[in-house]
């Protein structure tokens, strides 16, 4: 042992023959960092057996050409410069394992995201090119053959979320056979979508499109659908996860019910008396509801706060009389069910902005300034007005102002386009016209119209007479400068195009209220491990090549969880979710990075230091031999315990002692 | 190495899945930060045993950050935990040693946070700057020296025996 702490001598006893390869990554490292003198440089290391630089290092004569030097060097370590192990460790294993090598003899340097693209002094940037590089290839030499360990996978999934995300995806996953418990928690499925009147740019009916696929949800032999329940504790990793979910009570029995709405009709309220979640508060309900028309499961349910019964217990129970099958069950407690699943698909959805943060457009002062999805109920032929399209007085209006951008694109609120307000607020802009004949007026910023048929859509409002005035509107007011504005709401907006501020008397101003995540984003994303972006979307594991998987396997994300999407995006965004989840499924098992901790038994001294410290209780004291032993199939590699043991007999593979300190040696010694 | 052309050397360990990923963040967001941090990738903060602080410290860094998950996010449930333990320890060492404690600093830094991996690379080039080189390696030779010639028998006092690098540096642990 030197000073440098527990240098050991590589135990296998091989002599290494490093090949070390420098990737270009095009101009992305090679503009920054001296690639050929990395490559000169690692050349001149002990072990190294052949350096190279080449332009695309994970390209196929990339792969090839390492693959081609182990067998004419006979190399038995190899070290790539590139990308980020995150991205293509797993590429470039497989390339030499091809070729014979044991996969885990492999390093990955990374100098891209870790120096050519944050440095700009070409000379800092080879440097810690150099000395990274170093790192690694004092590294490899400890490394050791390892076998991946195969774990096995549960055919079960859950779907987190009931919108139209989760919906295709449960779906997906049904008709391949698979099992699906898919959690909503709203009383019925069908989320954003079944608000919806009509769909940009086909203006097919939402609700013809979405129906069905509902009522597969429901009949589906594969799907157990549990609504009005939420994901309350997850467990366990990929292959093997353990959820518990809790079952808010609707105190009416699910089994029973069939949907009759006899008891809505009998209940002592005679009118409906409370606000209608389902219609934005624009109508009334019953204490005992069913949510909509289409809802999905066909079964009512009793609310709470409102109900007379169970708020005071004061009450002839008109619907208990109504129901001859004795489906109201006022003594129903919230419920825990414990499900074991393989994988888990998240699709939460998104909450819309809430625009009385905006003051100066009047939401909620003036009482003719409505969301677009308050109109979204209006114009719907089941909504509170059956499909006509009237102010709050009851009035037509004759002329009608969508404020565009409203909580997107704006530093004050959120930055982020929500990418379907512009197309959404062109529809509603076509349906009101086609109702009531209004002229209606548009105050956009930008039209984002980037879709199949969404730019003909838009020629198609301009050529309906649709108007558009762009400009950010600074306010809407009811204060009448001229008599023409007198009981109108005025939009005060500078038209950028005519160059002047102008004011604009209208009936109806409509407000594209934008995407935001779900104001319980954060702990579902602690109950999943999950990453979310700056805005609170969770995190994809990759932008471009992994949109769909998170840095926690088994789990995937589909629809606006992971941002705002449209109908479209959302739908095959599930749909690769789902294959993904099948794809992991269908093999039946995962093979897991061999990282595990192990015992030196001979070292182990029984202190136990390490058996608290395990989060998955991998570690398991032998009494009788008085030794610690890690059950490997539970070890996750984390490495705690490793760094915890006061002998030094607890080790990972993957990141020994050794090859750790080989690497802060590398990484600190002088060129 | 001449005392005007002096940069800081940092060893960083960071967590695979929280402050890798933001420094990989950082990269596909083209901040640019200083060049003297180098990274060892362990999955787990928790992995972090003293030993390699002492020993990155030992083998001429001028200071070691060590970057996790978040509170309550850490990928391994608690392995966070552990290290926020252990630093506390490691920190009243350093003082006995004779090295400024801040030379060594843990961060939570999550994978979306790019930007705080910038503010806190760079800050932690500014800190070692001002607290000047620590170069051990040298201060090690010295004492090397004057152990093969001592001066006089009597004026070598017991502390610093204790801390001359001859002796391999005890374990720590948590």
């Amino acid at each position: 042992m030197n000073r440098s702490g527990a240098m050991k001598p590589n135990p296998s006893a091989e002599p290494p023959r490093i090949g070390f390869y420098v990737c270009h990554c095009g101009s992305n490292i090679a503009s920054t960092v001296d690639c050929a003198e990395v490559a000169r440089f690692a050349s001149r290391l002990p072990g190294v057996v052949i350096s190279r630089d080449y332009k695309y290092m994970c390209s196929d004569p990339g792969q090839e050409l390492i693959q081609q030097d182990i067998r004419d060097h006979r190399l038995n370590r190899v070290v790539v410069a590139s990308c980020s192990p995150l991205l293509h460790e797993q590429t470039f294993r497989k390339a030499v394992a091809k070729a014979g090598l044991n996969p885990f003899c492999f390093q990955m340097v990374n100098i891209r995201e870790h120096a050519s693209w944050v440095h700009e002094d070409p000379q800092a940037a080879t440097a810690k090119a150099r000395a990274l590089a170093r790192a690694a290839i004092e590294r490899v030499r400890f490394h050791r053959a390892l076998e991946p360990v195969r774990v096995p996978i549960r055919a079960e999934a859950l779907v987190i979320g009931g919108g139209i995300a989760g919906i295709h995806a449960a779906l997906t996953l049904a008709e391949a056979g698979k099992r699906v418990i898919l959690v909503e928690r709203q009383p019925s499925i069908g989320g954003h979508m079944a608000y919806l009147d009509k769909t940009f740019p086909t203006l097919d009916c939402a609700a013809c499109i979405l129906t069905p696929k509902m009522s597969a949800v429901r009949s589906h032999p594969n799907i157990t659908l549990w609504t009005y329940s939420e994901v309350v504790k997850v467990e366990g990793f990929v292959g093997n996860f353990t959820v518990t979910v809790r079952r808010k009570p609707r105190y009416v029995n699910e089994e029973l019910c069939v949907g009759c709405k006899e008891c809505v009709d009998a209940c002592v309220f005679k009118e409906g008396k409370f606000p209608d979640e389902f219609n934005l508060g624009l109508s009334r309900r019953k204490p005992i509801y069913l949510p909509f028309p289409q809802a999905t499961p066909q079964v009512v349910l009793i609310d709470p706060e409102r109900c007379l019964n169970l708020k005071t217990g004061k009450c002839k129970k008109t619907c208990v009389e109504a129901c001859d099958r004795n489906a109201i069950a006022f003594d129903q407690k919230p419920e825990l069910k414990v499900v074991q699943v393989g994988t888990i698909l998240v699709a939460t959805g998104f909450q819309l902005f809430d625009p009385s943060r905006l003051p100066q457009y009047g939401y909620g002062r003036y009482p003719n300034v409505f969301t677009t999805l308050e109109v979204e109920r209006l114009v719907n032929s089941s909504g509170p007005t059956g499909g006509e399209i009237r102010l709050r007085d009851g009035r037509t209006p004759q002329s009608v102002g969508f404020i565009l951008c409203v909580g997107s694109r704006d530093h004050r609120t959120n930055r982020w386009c929500s990418r379907t307000c512009c197309m959404h607020s062109m529809k509603l802009a076509l349906l009101i016209r086609e109702h009531t004949g209004a002229d209606v007026t548009l105050f956009y910023m930008d039209i984002r119209a980037a879709g199949k048929g969404y730019e003909e859509f838009y020629d198609k409002c301009l050529r309906e007479g649709i108007q558009f005035v762009r400009g950010r509107v600074a306010e809407v007011t009811d204060w009448a400068m001229t008599p023409e504005e007198e009981g109108k709401l005025v939009i005060r907006v500078e038209d950028t195009l005519a160059g002047f501020v102008r004011r604009i008397p209208l009936d109806m101003v409509v407000l594209a209220v934008g995407k935001e995540p779900q104001p319980d984003a954060q702990e579902l994303r602690r109950l999943l491990n999950l990453s979310c972006s700056a805005e609170g979307w969770f995190l994809e594991r990759h932008p471009k090549l992994a949109p769909v998987s998170t840095f926690t396997d088994g789990i995937f994300l589909a629809g606006c969880c992971q941002g705002p999407k449209d109908i479209p995006d959302t739908v095959a965004q599930a749909g690769a979710a789902a294959a993904e989840a099948l794809a992991l499924m269908d093999r039946g098992y995962i093979e897991q990075e061999p990282n595990t901790a192990y015992i030196e038994e001979a070292d182990c001294s029984g202190c136990k230091s390490c058996l608290p410290l395990c989060p998955y209780s991998a570690i398991q004291f032998d009494e009788a031999r008085g030794k610690a032993h890690i059950q490997a199939a539970l070890c996750k590699g984390c490495g705690t315990c490793v760094a915890a043991c006061p002998s030094g007999s607890i080790r990972q593979h993957l990141f020994e002692d050794e090859q750790i300190f080989a690497e802060i040696e590398g990484v600190l010694s002088h060129d | 190495m001449t005392e005007s052309r002096w940069e800081p050397r940092i060893v960083a360990f960071f967590c695979n899945w929280c402050t890798y990923t933001a420094a990989d963040l950082a990269g596909v967001s083209r901040l640019k930060y200083a060049p003297n941090v180098r990274v060892v990738r362990l999955m787990c903060s928790g992995r972090v045993d003293p030993q390699f602080i002492l020993d990155a410290l030992a083998k001429g860094a001028d200071g070691v950050l060590i970057g996790g998950c978040h509170p309550g996010d850490c990928h391994y449930a608690e392995g966070n935990y552990k290290t926020l333990r252990r630093m506390r320890m490691l920190r009243r060492m350093l003082t006995a040693l004779g090295i400024e404690p801040d030379r060594v600093r843990l961060e939570w830094i999550a994978a979306s946070e790019g930007e705080k991996l910038r503010q806190v690379v760079n800050d932690m080039v500014e800190r070692i700057r001002a607290l000047g080189p620590l170069n051990l390696p040298a201060r090690f030779d010295a004492w090397d020296r004057e152990l093969e010639h001592p001066p006089a028998p009597e004026s070598t006092s017991p502390p610093m025996e204790a801390l001359t690098p001859t002796q391999p540096l005890e374990k720590v642990h948590a």
